[in-house]
């Protein structure tokens, strides 16, 4: 089945068009990257998914329910429901600075979910292990790197059992060193078939890691195919101008 | 000497209630206000603005004596003076108060909105479980000024004749054609200050736990 469903979506602020009548889905169990130059619609193409962008017009289903029909929302409570089955990781993590890094990953649990304290507490604790945090959890965001940071936002959206986790440039943020910590992360998540869409910068880990690519640029789809394929043998010739101009500057 | 220290310890309990019923009041309707400032429609932050740019535009004093007195001249009828000053003081405080309330608020990057309202958090729960708090941390520094300054503006009510402190000191000062009564009294309103500071501190401190 398929875990979100984009039919001709598309997004204008006045007169520029961010997106531009957009058709895809993520399969359940696959790792979509999303790449792209910098302002081509990417992020604004995950924001409008999340509903932190309203789309112009267009179809957006989640799990089977349409949150976006031909342009208009879904009533609040479904569009909340729906919502839920969708985790985001943003660039810059937004974590809570007034919660601990427990409170972080439980406090989504208890609130929305209603989840018990204790309950919530295992979750959390279980997946701050696994994140390789396990001695954080009563650290403050403040105290920690942005890599570290970043592997609890993971935790604190795995925390409420998404059907597939969005990522929006997760490491641009960070350097390098800390970069391939939360590529591993993202890596040992696809290894258990975590759903999941990438926008991301990473080439070679987007080659690597998803199923499938999608080069976007200029509020479109340029290209899209099995990930490996589109990277090393690109067939549109904006793709490869783009993969081209890409593997020079990562060369500087 | 002895008699005019009670008297003035009395009096300092007028100005104690003044000022703690004024916080009472303005700091919750300040958070209204505040909201109602930010509001998206116009039939609500317009009106808002007017009264923010009146309080902060006139005298306190002007204040206190309007609202005294508009309700005898509009309707002949009077009410109790120490109602009167917390209704002009809280009104003017709020306004002060709102427009740190509003700052603090808007300088919560969206980010942390973002956050909340992809984890599926009600914006009830958003504001008051994720903004406010950190809201608190923020505005702190000038939230002890405008507390500081409404300790001493108690000291205003004595216009309609509230016998608050500074009343009962000028009157001593009077009757014993000395200043020392009033300047007893600035080591009331010190006192007081010194104590309000140091729990604005501690609040800082508390709160130093995160950045």
């Amino acid at each position: 089945m398929d875990v979100v469903t984009v039919e001709h979506l598309s997004k204008s602020y006045g007169d520029l068009r961010v997106i531009s009548d957009i058709s895809f889905s993520v399969h359940q169990g696959e790792v979509l990257a999303i790449i792209g130059p910098s302002g081509s619609g990417k992020s604004t193409l995950l924001r409008a998914i999340t509903h932190l962008e309203t789309a112009t017009s267009g179809t957006i289903a989640i799990c089977g329910t349409r949150i976006l029909d031909s342009g208009v929302y879904a009533d609040a409570a479904t569009l909340r429901s729906a919502l839920l089955k969708l985790g985001l990781v943003f660039q810059d993590f937004n974590l809570f600075p007034h919660f601990s890094v427990l409170r972080n990953v439980t406090e989504a649990q208890v609130r929305v979910l209603r989840r018990g304290k204790a309950e919530a507490r295992e979750v959390a604790l279980a997946l701050l292990e696994k994140m390789g945090l396990a001695g954080k959890a009563s650290a403050y965001p403040c105290e920690l790197s942005g890599g570290q940071k970043q592997r609890v936002s993971i935790a604190r959206a795995l925390a409420l059992d998404p059907q597939v986790l969005l990522f929006d440039e997760p490491t641009s943020a960070l350097d390098p060193e800390l970069t391939g910590e939360i590529l591993k992360v993202i890596r040992n998540l696809a290894a258990e078939k975590m759903t999941m869409v990438v926008v991301t910068h990473e080439m070679g880990f987007a080659r690597d890691v998803a199923d499938r690519a999608m080069l976007i640029d200029a509020g479109v789809i340029v290209e899209e195919g099995p990930a490996r394929e589109l990277i090393d043998n690109p067939r549109n010739e904006r793709t490869r101008a783009f993969l081209k101009r890409f593997s020079q500057t990562s060369q500087l | 000497m002895v008699k005019m220290l009670g008297t003035m310890l009395e009096a300092s309990v007028v100005s104690l209630e003044l000022f703690a019923l004024t916080l009472l009041f303005a700091v919750p309707l300040a958070l209204l206000v505040a909201l109602g400032r930010m509001s998206a429609s116009r039939l609500v932050s317009i009106p808002i603005h007017v009264y923010i740019l009146v309080m902060r535009g006139t005298p306190l004093i002007l204040q206190i004596i309007f609202v005294y007195f508009a309700p005898y001249y509009l309707f002949e009828a009077s009410y109790d003076r120490f109602t009167a000053v917390i209704v002009a003081f809280t009104l003017n405080y709020a306004a002060y108060f709102a427009e740190i309330f509003r700052g603090g608020i808007q300088s919560i990057p969206r980010g942390q909105h973002e956050a909340a309202k992809v984890l599926g958090f009600t914006r009830a729960d958003t504001f008051f479980r994720i903004v406010l708090p950190q809201v608190v941390k923020r505005i702190l520094p000038a939230s002890a000024n405008e507390v500081i300054t409404l300790v001493k503006d108690t000291a205003l009510a004595q216009t309609i004749g509230v016998a608050e402190l500074f009343r009962v000191a000028q009157n001593a000062s009077a009757r014993q054609f000395s200043t020392t009564p009033i300047f007893i009294a600035g080591v009331f309103y010190f006192v007081a200050n010194w104590a309000v500071s140091e729990l604005f501190l501690r609040a800082e401190r508390k709160l130093a736990y995160y950045s």
